[in-house]
């Protein structure tokens, strides 16, 4: 009876303590919000939210504070990775679930694990010593002025790091495929390539735009290594071989400035606020789009 | 149409049938495959470019006195010293906060996977909720606790540091361990249940040991993140060229120490950048194997 | 015809053939290993042209793999190893091995439909469904299209119910609607033979009374192989049957001697309902 007793307790204590843990996760997506809104406040006295997104003046001294420059930056380093990434994801993830010999696709999954990997000041690293000289001299013989710190770079670099996203992503999505729909397209007279064209590729489409979406939103918020081989420059990109200066850069460059004026800080705040923004609406927007797809 | 036969309609179609190869299809296949030969070997090849150029810069740059030494004042400035305490630090600081979302992120999922399973609605929105901010990026959590740490009014230090990363890998943590969990059998819970256990019993001893590899996948999953991450840490460790002695003080990190000296304009220094990149990299490559090894060899202690 | 099934049962060579009449596909001495399990032995089997043909035996006995076989759908897993062969009889090319280096398999896969457990229509529209298909294969004027895909649509009886929505995804029909849509793809694309894998083991009852009268009514111009562990429905549509256990093949008979006279001692056993 008491040992009944003893354990209904300690039973109820864990219990509550198990959904406090749950409580306390659930509520970070909202802390995160809050906290990051609650800091740009400030931001906001003196500048509309349209001056801050669409103005491309950046001089904090006076208290002007356009993001575009930013935004801007942002976007074209992140396309330029996609552009790179997405055919490469595409085509190795049919390779691999749908024709490789197994040693070769454990070879290729492998490698993607160890990129996946590899942290973030690493690539920065090696981005500086090998893509930033490289696309210099490329810049060079083209006859372009630049020492290689570009939006290119930034772009190359950050297409190496979401391959292991994106791709782990696009394999699961194809080996979910239930495999009796290959059989029932085979049995049809398609040759292999025709069901994996035709079949199998329409099948996955939802997905492989989840995928894609994914993987923008993560490239979207990657730092360090852009950050290292980006340039920098606060301005509006014009050519691949351009600096620029994409949000998370901004936030992480500007870390020295931050107590000297409050309005910097606020503004660094904002520049987080913006990222968690766009993370967050392409999370909710694919999830949603899968759940849809999924009903049917 | 409706009216012809069976067979007539039979012969039409077998009077269009093509052969079943052609050159045009055969070309098609081909240039595809070797498209996607290109992109696996591409992917293979940039991983081996990236690992011998980070081995060979690092290993020419490294000796073994970096390991030993802390970095004393004016590192950054050509003035000698190792990065032991940023190795030490990064340690401490990955291992605690790991330590700190095992704990909330164990709870959350067997939350999840005993408790809220009678509520399916309500499971759906927190695995809603986890994926949302599954890929917020390091750089929002490292904005999020210096932001903490100002409306506390605390200092940097390694304990700030610590609950900022421990923020960071939790949800990582949770979804690795949640999609472990939810693949144990509703029968097994059942069973227990049914033998008089109550579901805190359930949970933190049968699902904790059905899921003991995944688990230990997880943390080191995680572990290897909190290790690798900069961006998150930046704002709040602060910086210290001892090695930390306590919570409360500063602590400088490996890939910070990594960006700081790669940005160095003295040469001696990157090249000390290089040579921290490559133990880095090698301690990632180390607790990938390990949880590989894990993996495997725990795989025979599950019941099922 | 005894010492016939003792052939087939002792994998001692020579066919057996347990009917008049041309047979189409031929078994020979087929064994197949996945990894190290042993899963067919020594099969010898034929079956007849435009006759419907059931592989009956319980769950696990390789039935579903024998069918596979016939049009290589076990190249899609890894770890298979195949001895024997199996030879599928043409007017025109004699017989053509299954099993071999220079067998064209789109060719092989083209004298044959299939129809599987469940309904796994393709992601398009119900009308592409059908026109898929004879698109792969040959060239036709969007009429041609449009008049083949409703012939074949009414072959199934599925006509009525679809032919205001033919562009709507074919995922939206009820499952025993899919089913009749599969049929209807597999019959348009004009095979020999049609291969079907217990074709109504996911159906409501209506649905699968519709199949199998269908299933009937084809024998007269298709060869219709059908796996099933269903005794009533073999007893209901059977022509002849194949009965197998534990990967073999135990006999091979038409369908009322089978059933009436059954000669093997697993069979009696299996008809009396012991291994259900």
């Amino acid at each position: 009876m008491n040992i009944s007793n003893h354990r209904r307790t300690r039973d109820r204590v864990i219990t509550v303590l198990t959904y406090l843990a749950m409580t306390f996760v659930l509520l970070l997506p909202f802390a995160l919000f809050i906290g990051l809104a609650a800091k740009s406040e400030l931001l906001f006295r003196d500048n509309s939210l349209g001056q801050l997104l669409f103005s491309s003046q950046w001089r904090p001294s006076s208290g002007e504070f356009g993001f575009k420059p930013f935004i801007v930056g942002s976007l074209y380093v992140t396309l330029i990775a996609m552009l790179i990434s997405a055919p490469i994801c595409f085509l190795s993830a049919i390779h691999i679930t749908q024709y490789a010999p197994r040693k070769a696709a454990k070879i290729v999954v492998t490698a993607i694990d160890i990129l996946a990997g590899i942290p973030s000041v690493v690539y920065g690293v090696w981005g500086m010593v090998f893509v930033v000289p490289w696309l210099g001299r490329i810049a060079a013989s083209l006859g372009i002025q630049s020492n290689g710190y570009s939006i290119l770079a930034g772009g190359v670099v950050l297409s190496i790091m979401v391959i292991p996203f994106i791709l782990n992503i696009l394999m699961e999505i194809y080996r979910t495929i239930p495999k009796e729909l290959t059989e029932v397209s085979l049995s049809l007279g398609a040759t292999r390539w025709e069901t994996i064209r035709d079949v199998l590729n329409r099948k996955a489409l939802p997905g492989i735009l989840a995928a894609f979406g994914f993987g923008f939103a993560r490239a979207f918020g990657e730092t360090m290594a852009v950050l290292m081989v980006v340039g920098n420059v606060v301005m509006i990109p014009s050519g691949l071989f351009d600096p620029g200066y994409p949000l998370p850069a901004l936030i992480a460059n500007s870390f020295g400035e931050l107590g000297s004026i409050p309005e910097i800080e606020s503004a660094l705040m904002f520049a987080a606020l913006i990222l968690l923004v766009v993370v967050l609406v392409f999370n909710a927007t694919l999830r949603w789009l899968i759940i849809r797809v999924e009903k049917y | 149409m409706e009216q012809r036969s069976l067979a007539e309609v039979r012969a039409l179609v077998k009077s269009h049938e093509k052969p079943a190869r052609t050159g045009r299809k055969l070309g098609e296949e081909i240039f595809f495959r070797s498209l996607m030969n290109i992109a696996s070997v591409l992917i293979v090849g940039v991983m081996g470019v990236i690992l011998v150029s980070i081995f060979y810069k690092g290993i020419s740059t490294f000796s073994w006195s970096m390991l030993t030494e802390d970095m004393g004042s004016g590192f950054y400035l050509n003035r000698g010293g190792g990065i032991k305490n940023a190795i030490v630090g990064s340690l401490y600081l990955s291992l605690s906060a790991t330590l700190l979302a095992l704990v909330v992120g164990l709870a959350c999922a067997l939350c999840m996977n005993v408790y809220m399973v009678k509520f399916p609605k309500l499971l759906n929105t927190a695995r809603f909720l986890l994926d949302l901010i599954w890929g917020v990026p390091s750089i929002i959590y490292g904005a999020f606790g210096f932001s903490l740490m100002v409306f506390f009014g605390v200092k940097t230090s390694l304990l700030a540091g610590i609950i900022t990363v421990a923020l960071f890998i939790l949800p990582i943590m949770i979804r690795a361990i949640d999609e472990v969990m939810k693949t144990v059998p509703t029968g097994l819970s059942e069973s227990v249940l049914s033998m008089g256990s109550t579901r805190s019993e359930l949970s933190y001893k049968v699902y904790v040991r059905q899921c003991f590899p995944g688990i230990v996948t997880a943390v080191l999953l995680a572990f290897g993140r909190a290790v690798g991450d900069a961006a998150s840490v930046l704002y709040v460790t602060g910086e210290n060229s001892k090695t930390p002695t306590s919570l409360l003080d500063n602590a400088t990190t490996l890939p910070v120490a990594i960006y700081n000296q790669i940005n160095s304009p003295y040469a001696a220094t990157q090249d000390k950048a290089y040579a921290s990149a490559f133990v880095l990299t090698l301690i990632i490559l180390l607790i990938s194997l390990l949880s590989r090894y894990i993996s495997k060899r725990y795989q025979k202690y599950r019941i099922y | 015809m005894d010492t016939q099934a003792m052939d087939a049962k002792m994998g001692a060579g020579g066919s057996a053939k347990p009917f008049e009449g041309e047979g189409i596909i031929r078994v020979d001495n087929l064994n197949l290993y996945a990894g190290k399990t042993h899963i067919l032995k020594n099969v010898n089997i034929e079956i007849p042209k435009n006759k419907l043909t059931v592989i009956l035996g319980p769950s696990g006995c390789g039935k579903t793999t024998l069918l596979k076989c016939m049009n290589r759908l076990t190249d899609l897993t890894p770890d298979i190893k195949v001895s024997g062969n199996i030879y599928i009889r043409d007017q025109h090319t004699g017989e053509l091995p299954v099993f071999g280096a220079k067998t064209d398999i789109v060719a092989l896969r083209r004298k044959m439909g299939l129809l599987s457990q469940r309904p796994f229509p393709l992601p398009m529209n119900i009308y592409n469904n059908i026109a898929y298909g004879l698109k792969l294969r040959g060239k036709y004027t969007r009429a041609e299209l449009n008049d083949l895909v409703e012939y074949y649509l009414r072959q199934v009886n599925l006509w009525e119910e679809v032919k205001d929505r033919l562009r709507s995804p074919a995922v939206r029909l009820s499952i025993g609607q899919q089913q009749r849509l599969c049929l209807a793809r597999g019959l348009a694309v004009n095979p020999d033979i049609i291969l079907a894998d217990e074709p109504t083991s996911a159906l409501d009852p209506v649905s699968s009374e519709a199949i199998e009268k269908q299933f009937a009514a084809l024998s007269k111009d298709f060869t219709l192989v059908m796996v099933t562990h269903v005794l009533r429905q073999a007893r209901r549509i059977a022509d002849y049957v194949i009965f197998m256990y534990l990967g073999e093949v135990i006999e091979m008979r038409p369908a009322q001697e089978f059933f009436e006279d059954p000669r093997e001692e697993q069979t009696k056993k299996y008809l009396s309902g012991a291994f259900n």
